[in-house]
């Protein structure tokens, strides 16, 4: 009689053993070993063929050498003003369809703003392209209305990054956006009216500290996305790119010089989480919480 | 501010003007390359030569390769099919698994388990690409210089296309899938199991048709990803390129309208997914 508890035990233990070592192989063999192995590529030098000694070489390069951490502070400093533009963008995008569009209106813009982001990436930029480039069609529309006598060029500016990172970032600031939006209670704003309080202030005092968490996950999300895209500020900003992420794959794949690369992605790396831990904490939220918001 | 308020003309008319040249700015990319998809000219720009197919049906006789003869292409897109195949399959397989392991499970260390699952979506695409890449010619070195075996599916290529991929988007396809598991009723289940129906059946008759609804979803999402990926394929292809690492060598040195036709063929096939997705959503059976 006592074998069935017995035996009952060890097919649960085997049922937690195999629905453990799918998620353990894929954590170990794909995320956990694999940075481990990029930090002790990052902090090794080579000193003859096929010989490496523990060195802090390529980090130290990164901090001697201007252009490497110029490229890095540009590359945060346009992602965090990319970041801006998003939410100042979808704001009022997301305050329309949480609160001022009713229904099937709502509903309808929603999902047109939603549409964008199922095509690739590089479609979108295609379109930018020929939107931008010298011989465009902006350029075209600017000579015929007689705003500039003859077609400039629109591509490979910083500005010119910055539209294509905004346009691609919009869904993952637009979607939390509204989702904290409309929890918001009317009859707050409607209180506040009431009391005297108008447009700047009802913002200020009642729509900011309720959103806040919305926000937050919103530019986490976009800043980190952005930090690490490759596709946009190449193909836009073309060799003025000077982006953090194409220094890596020059180190990686055009270079074959894997320790610098390394050191490189850590410090993207790092700057990307430190992002993300700032923001948690500036916000006092919890990392999964965020996560499923978006 | 809100309907219930009193709103100025001025604001009225800014709202709309607002939604208006946001649509404009959403919709203008993607209709020019639409546009000139059809132009019958060499290069996709201004002014318009009048209308053409010669970019989807154009042969080399006619000296314009369209999208349909164009092979490099076409190859392109079966290899982006087959790399998203693998890695829809793998990860609504694995995700599934974390879900049943995270929702219904106890075990030491779940919190940790819980918390790294999140980390691959924190690690920029490009990151996660050199790391695989770096760890994968260890092993492959470690084993042609220990046992002198050539280990050709961890160099460059699609089986670690497949693996870079898979390891992000399988945290989502567990998020998802975990999701609709947690709101699973378990009486259902008990029910079931009193009634004298084995564990297998139950799993088989009633939960997954429960989570049905985000296995396809997740599967949707995951093929859609992997199709769209850039980061972390540039960092793992060898010699066979999908389609967007394709499209971006060939807008670098200028293409011809070629790309807007291959373009407007994903835009449609993204649309049929969209629309058929959102139908399956809105029927009452899947709720």
């Amino acid at each position: 009689m006592s074998e069935a508890p017995a035996r009952a035990r060890w097919s649960r233990r085997l049922v937690l053993a195999l629905l453990l070592a799918p998620a353990l192989l894929w954590l170990l063999a794909l995320i956990i070993l694999p940075h481990v192995d990029l930090a002790v590529l990052s902090f090794r030098e080579r000193v003859a063929p096929r010989e490496y000694t523990p060195s802090l070489a390529q980090y130290r390069t990164f901090f001697t050498e201007p252009l490497y951490w110029h490229v890095f502070v540009r590359t945060a400093l346009l992602s965090a003003t990319a970041t801006l533009i998003t939410l100042l963008v979808a704001f009022p995008i997301a305050w329309i369809i949480a609160k001022l569009a009713r229904g099937r209106t709502s509903a309808l813009l929603f999902v047109v703003c939603l549409i964008p982001f199922w095509v690739s990436e590089t479609v979108r930029t295609l379109g930018w392209m020929i939107l931008l480039r010298e011989s465009g069609v902006l350029p075209a529309i600017l000579v015929h209305l007689g705003i500039t006598a003859e077609p400039v060029e629109l591509l490979y500016h910083d500005a010119t990054i910055l539209v294509g990172l905004v346009y691609t970032s919009l869904l993952f600031m637009v979607v939390p956006l509204v989702g904290s939006l409309e929890s918001l209670d009317n009859s707050l704003i409607e209180a506040a009216y009431d009391l005297g309080a108008r447009g700047g202030a009802i913002l200020r005092t009642i729509v900011i500290p309720h959103a806040a968490p919305g926000i937050t996950a919103g530019c986490i999300v976009v800043f980190m996305l952005t930090l690490g895209n490759y596709l946009t500020p190449t193909l836009l900003g073309g060799k003025n790119s000077l982006w953090f992420t194409e220094q890596i794959y020059t180190q990686f794949i055009t270079r074959f010089n894997w320790e610098q690369g390394a050191a490189f992605g850590f410090l993207l790396l790092a700057l990307s989480t430190a992002m993300v831990w700032l923001g948690l904490k500036l916000s006092g939220q919890r990392f999964s919480d965020v996560m499923r918001r978006v | 501010m809100i309907p219930s308020l009193p709103r100025p003309a001025w604001l009225r008319a800014a709202t709309a003007l607002y939604v208006g040249a946001f649509l404009l700015f959403l919709f203008l990319p993607l209709t020019v390359v639409a546009v000139f998809a059809f132009n019958d000219a060499a290069y996709p720009a201004p002014p318009w030569h009048g209308f053409t197919l010669d970019w989807f049906f154009g042969n080399e006789a006619q000296g314009r390769v369209g999208l349909f003869h164009d092979t490099e292409l076409l190859g392109s897109i079966w290899t982006s099919c087959s790399v998203a195949l693998w890695v829809t399959a793998l990860s609504v397989l694995v995700g599934t698994a974390n879900a049943f392991l995270m929702e219904r499970e106890q075990f030491p260390g779940k919190g940790v388990l819980s918390m790294l699952m999140l980390t691959p979506l924190v690690i920029p695409g490009v990151i996660l690409g050199i790391s695989i890449l770096a760890f994968a010619s260890r092993l492959a070195d470690f084993c042609s210089d220990t046992f002198g075996i050539e280990a050709d599916f961890l160099r460059p290529g699609l089986p670690l296309v497949v693996l870079g991929q898979f390891s992000y988007i399988v945290a989502i396809a567990t998020l998802t899938i975990s999701a609709r598991l947690k709101r699973f009723d378990r009486s259902l289940e008990d029910a079931a199991l009193n009634l004298g129906a084995s564990h297998a059946a139950v799993l088989w008759n009633i939960t997954l048709p429960y989570l049905r609804p985000a296995i396809i979803g997740s599967a949707a999402i995951a093929f859609l990803m992997s199709f769209e990926n850039f980061n972390t394929t540039l960092m793992l292809v060898g010699s066979d390129a999908p389609l967007t690492i394709m499209m971006y060598g060939r807008m670098r040195e200028g293409a011809t309208p070629v790309l807007n036709a291959v373009s407007l063929f994903l835009m449609t096939a993204s649309a049929v997914l969209a629309l058929s997705l959102m139908r399956r959503s809105k029927s009452p059976r899947e709720t």
